[in-house]
């Protein structure tokens, strides 16, 4: 047997992995406040939500699988058109429910989806995700009778929220509505990765051959996070749908699966939060940069994503350190010495 | 003794290379197996092909005498064959603490998991903390694997294999490149496996080789060239022609 204490001590720092970080509750707290404190800013914050639940989805399959895609847009234009057709044909009038529908029917593309990227590099896996992508915004495009094609799904008429909040045009309900939806599911894949399945991701992202060594049968836990992932998108594009009313081919641009991966480069991968940072800052610069020179402002963009990868997000990250280290550690990895290279 | 672990007629080609001719070897249960042979004599490709990271262009394995060839390597270490590796593989940025807790919650079925905290099964715990006081690791338990130590890092390399709780172990040079002061740790670990786990050790080493096992096989150019007790092999004029031959000139 071994000895109690080291146990003990094993014990408290599992429990203290997964434990809540006082930073994580200000987080979520300071989202909560900006329903109440910001009510001018709703529309702007709604985008903000989506674009962070978006980026999350990304980041469980980048952040802690190692699967990369530059076409993650497949799933949240999946979702958009879903939840667009759902309710322009009055199938499902409910907007929570059609949103777990259109969740779910995002997750099923994901899975079918999921065997392109099982095997090869990096490389490929853009390729194929880029190319899935691709394919399906062209199939949108060709069957204009169910989609609308070019001019987008018209028509698309949202019924009140669980039959009582009516969708606003200030973005109150809207708001209100993606913050709680992205906080679910926020918590849904904060469980998922602390979880054993969770450790089994990270190995595989970071040696499959290992993985699959000490028996972590890596296929299977790959098909099964680009699914769940693939349904995190298709909410995200779902919810732009029903907050806006709207679907057009742009859900599926590879503006929006280019513009995603820079979103968790400036917040950082495989943390969770990485995307949610992420996307408050690309939306805040977006919305500042364009209405200082409306033509330019991907100028800007662009300069900060040479910035930050020439640079290194670490070295970017440690500016900000004396900020973090005053607050202590934002998560349980962030402490630790960073790998080598 | 019964075979544990057999080839037939085991062959692996990459184009016009045959790294695996026609392999027919037998490893009995509990056994010290030692595989030897000059570089490029597709020693680890026999890894390969019994972990499952190659699938042979012919022939058969048999574990138990059941035929496991068409196995995914996650499969095979369901089934009682683990390995390590010769360049070691590890998550960087896992700690040795995570690392082994996850081989021993795979080998619970408890992998799956995505609802429980990693850490809330007892069973895992206690056993992880034993193999990393085994291993001499527990100083370093909370240490991401990327600011390892070399030598802690092959020792982790071999406590990973062994949380598998394998009853085939495949070591494939685990005292590669560790310092000299540092070997002794991972040869008494070696030799303090319980006596059921069979073991096969490839090994350049001869000094450690021939302190280890009680059966060798000599493997050169992909094909088996001799067997026998390691007093046999060391007798065998061939087998010093070929190998310790040569081993003299390096």
């Amino acid at each position: 047997m071994s000895p109690r204490p080291l146990l003990a001590e094993v014990n408290r720092r599992l429990a203290a992995r997964a434990a809540w970080h006082p930073l994580e509750i200000a987080f979520w707290l300071a989202a909560l406040a900006s329903v109440f404190v910001l009510p001018g800013r709703h529309l702007i914050l709604t985008e903000i939500a989506i674009l962070g639940l978006f980026a999350l989805s990304l980041d469980l399959i980048l952040g802690y699988a190692g699967i990369v895609s530059l076409g993650h847009a497949a799933f949240f234009g999946f979702g958009a058109y879903t939840a667009g057709l759902l309710a322009k044909h009055g199938i499902v009038t409910e907007p929570l429910l059609a949103l777990i529908i259109s969740g779910l029917v995002a997750t099923l593309l994901g899975f079918v989806t999921s065997f392109l990227v099982l095997r090869g590099s990096d490389l490929t896996r853009i390729m194929v995700t880029l190319g899935v992508a691709l394919v399906l915004r062209e199939i949108a495009n060709r069957y204009a009778w169910l989609t609308g094609g070019a001019d987008g799904l018209q028509g698309v008429e949202i019924k009140p929220l669980l039959g009582v909040f009516r969708f606003d045009m200030f973005g109150h309900t809207a708001y209100g509505y993606s913050l709680a939806v992205l906080f679910v599911l926020f918590l849904l894949a904060r469980r998922i990765v602390h979880s054993p399945f969770g450790l089994s991701l990270q190995s595989i992202k970071g040696s499959p051959l290992r993985a699959a060594a000490l028996g972590v049968p890596v296929n299977g836990r790959m098909i099964a996070v680009y699914s769940i992932a693939a349904g995190y998108a298709g909410v995200a594009g779902a919810l732009l749908t029903q907050t806006t009313a709207f679907a057009s081919l742009s859900v599926f641009d590879f503006d929006r699966s280019a513009d995603l991966l820079l979103v968790l480069i400036i917040g950082g991968t495989g943390y969770l939060y990485g995307g949610l940072i992420g996307a408050i800052a690309f939306k805040l610069m977006q919305d500042y940069l364009s209405a200082l020179t409306p033509q330019y402002w991907p100028f800007w963009i662009g300069l900060l994503l040479v910035t930050i990868v020439l640079v290194g997000r670490e070295r970017v990250s440690s500016w900000t350190l004396p900020i973090r280290r005053l607050a202590g550690r934002l998560d349980w990895r962030s402490g630790r010495p960073h790998a080598a290279g | 003794m019964a075979v544990v672990l057999e080839t037939v007629g085991l062959e692996k080609r990459f184009g016009g290379l045959v790294a695996a001719d026609n392999v027919s070897l037998k490893v009995e249960k509990g056994a010290r197996h030692a595989l030897i042979g000059p570089n490029g004599a597709g020693k680890t490709t026999l890894i390969d092909l019994l972990t499952g990271v190659l699938r042979p262009t012919a022939g058969r394995i048999l574990l138990d005498n059941r035929d496991i060839t068409a196995l995914k390597p996650h499969a095979r270490v369901k089934l009682g064959i683990s390995r390590t590796f010769q360049i070691t593989q590890l998550f960087a940025d896992l700690t040795p603490l995570e690392t082994i807790g996850l081989a021993v919650s795979e080998r619970f079925g408890a992998g799956k998991d995505w609802w429980r905290r990693v850490g809330s099964r007892p069973q895992v715990i206690d056993e992880v903390v034993q193999i990393l006081e085994n291993f001499r690791l527990v100083d370093v338990m909370h240490d991401t694997t990327a600011i390892l130590p070399y030598g802690k890092r092959r020792l982790l390399e071999i406590a990973v294999a062994v949380a598998s709780a394998p009853r085939v172990l495949l070591l494939d040079e685990p005292a590669a490149g560790v310092p000299e002061e540092e070997r002794h740790v991972i040869l008494d670990i070696v030799a303090a496996l319980p006596q059921e786990v069979t073991v096969l050790l490839i090994e350049h080493d001869m000094d450690l080789v021939f302190q280890f096992a009680r059966h060798i096989s000599v493997l050169v150019n992909g094909g088996l060239f001799a067997e026998g007790t390691p007093d046999a092999i060391a007798r065998d004029a061939r087998v010093k022609e070929v190998y310790l031959g040569e081993a003299t000139h390096v």
